[in-house]
């Protein structure tokens, strides 16, 4: 198609549309072709190819599932409270205030608020998640795979995330400590950190938005990823609206620390006039 | 043209001429510049007492410590000798070089009065806590709440089960036990001496520590190595 015209170049930009790719967002998210809720009830619906980003500010109640398609992929996670962004996931805080370091059903992700962000409704890895390493770093991926830049064939986590935080108003130093799904850690008695590698194909972890939270992904392979080569599949993130955990909920009430933040948050938005 | 004194950064305390030594009174904050190749000596004076630590490029605050660059670099939770404390971008910013205790903290955080009132109950609101003491000495040198970061706890023992199950527990230090640290560059350092009595991290008495920073290649005492 001749591109030597305004009209030409038009024409050869306008015959794109309806290309598919493997990795792409499905706009509206409600066409996506099998929808794990009532169909209309779906908001956000994307694959995200390994060594790239996605963000979206999710409305409280809504749930996010993420699902490792390959086997091989490695969410990393940043959450912050939407329009009070200093208010943020608080990985420290999310250990020691629930008494463990692993991740699964039914663990809270905290803010340094003492309030819960999210909370972890389903996980059908078995915990094989990760609170302690963080994600990858320019430095060390020029060190291991020979580049490390986001337009690199091997892309760093926190070079993903300051995009991503880029493009909600945030700098580097709004970025801390970060989660990561579908690549577990173990910790020995003597403190040294065993890489277990993923569940495998199909993996999925859903959370919670348990206040309107501004999420940041960055689908990068773990740091303690021991593979030579840059090596990260396709990240699967569907969100439906859903109801945040109420009072009545088992959730609420599964352990006094986790109780407590759910009242703390209850009370925030109570005072905030959000119900 | 005059310039807005609004926008102009907080005057940063002077930096230290080597050596010095502070006292850092139970419960209280403090915090300076460390100097490439100068050493930063921790001294716990009573005994289990845990010194919640955060460390910034001196040049460039928005790099700073990393818990999970530091543990993954190192393939373990614990500090001790050898430990080299990353930053956010995997550089070195400290190694410490000396160590009487064996193994100290990345996990745990800060205590606040927030996480306080999750942990041990509302009743604790009132009482002082780690985040304040970071929160008011940052603010000396125009950092704030953005630049807190999951940080280091000095004499603080926090064991992880097999089952990931963690907790603060009896402490390993005792009176006079030291952690040395050497900077690899200019770096700051903020320090909050844990004023948390409701588990053991200070053996349910805070006290005071002691800073002593000491000019590249010279002992702890100051002389000449």
């Amino acid at each position: 198609m001749a591109t030597a015209t305004t009209y030409g170049a038009r024409d050869h930009a306008r015959a794109q549309a309806g290309t598919r790719a493997d990795a792409m967002p499905v706009v509206p998210a409600r066409d996506w072709a099998e929808p794990p809720c009532e169909a209309g009830h779906l908001v956000w619906a994307e694959t995200v190819a390994g060594g790239n980003y996605t963000h979206r500010v999710l409305a409280r109640g809504t749930e996010l599932r993420l699902t490792d398609l390959t086997g091989s992929a490695c969410a990393h996670l940043l959450l912050f409270v939407d329009g009070r962004p200093w208010e943020r996931l608080n990985v420290a805080d999310t250990v020691k205030v629930q008494w463990n370091a692993h991740l699964g059903e039914n663990r809270l992700l905290l803010s340094d608020q003492g309030r819960v962000l999210a909370s972890i409704v389903a996980d059908t890895t078995g915990g094989r998640h990760d609170a302690l390493c963080g994600t990858s770093t320019l430095v060390r991926n020029v060190r291991r795979y020979g580049a490390g830049t986001a337009e690199s064939p091997s892309p760093a986590g926190r070079e993903l995330f300051k995009l991503a935080a880029a493009k909600n108003g945030l700098t580097p130093r709004d970025l801390p400590p970060s989660l990561s799904f579908f690549q577990g850690v173990r910790i020995s008695e003597d403190g040294d950190v065993r890489f277990l590698g993923p569940a495998g194909p199909g993996a999925s972890v859903t959370l919670r938005a348990e206040q309107d939270v501004t999420v940041l992904i960055a689908n990068a392979p773990h740091p303690s990823d021991p593979q030579d080569a840059y090596v990260c599949g396709p990240l699967e993130v569907l969100a439906w609206r859903a109801a945040p955990t109420g009072a009545k909920d088992p959730l609420w009430d599964a352990t006094p620390e986790g109780r407590r933040a759910f009242q703390n948050t209850a009370d925030f938005l109570a005072s905030r006039g959000i119900q | 043209m005059t310039t807005s004194t609004a926008s102009a950064p907080p005057a940063a305390p002077a930096v230290p001429a080597t050596p010095a030594t502070f006292t850092v009174a139970a419960r209280a904050a403090w915090s300076s510049v460390v100097r490439a190749g100068e050493t930063l000596t921790l001294t716990d004076l009573h005994g289990n007492q845990a010194v919640d630590f955060l460390v910034y490029d001196a040049a460039d605050t928005t790099v700073r410590y990393s818990a999970p660059d530091t543990i993954h670099a190192q393939g373990g939770i614990f500090l001790t000798t050898g430990s080299v404390l990353l930053s956010n971008e995997h550089t070195p910013l400290m190694t410490v070089v000396a160590d009487d205790v064996g193994r100290h903290d990345t996990v745990g955080g800060a205590c606040s009065k927030e996480s306080n009132t999750l942990r041990y109950g509302h009743h604790t609101w009132s009482q002082h806590a780690c985040v304040d003491n970071f929160l008011a000495e940052g603010a000396r040198w125009g950092l704030d709440k953005r630049d807190l970061v999951s940080n280091i706890n000095w004499y603080m023992n926090v064991p992880v089960e097999e089952d990931g199950t963690l907790g603060i527990v009896d402490g390993l230090s005792a009176p006079g036990l030291k952690v040395t640290l050497r900077a690899e560059r200019d770096v700051l350092v903020l320090v909050s001496n844990c004023p948390q009595i409701n588990n053991p991290c200070n053996g349910f008495e805070p006290t005071p520590v002691e800073m002593t920073i000491t000019a590249a290649h010279a002992t702890h005492e100051g002389r000449a190595a």
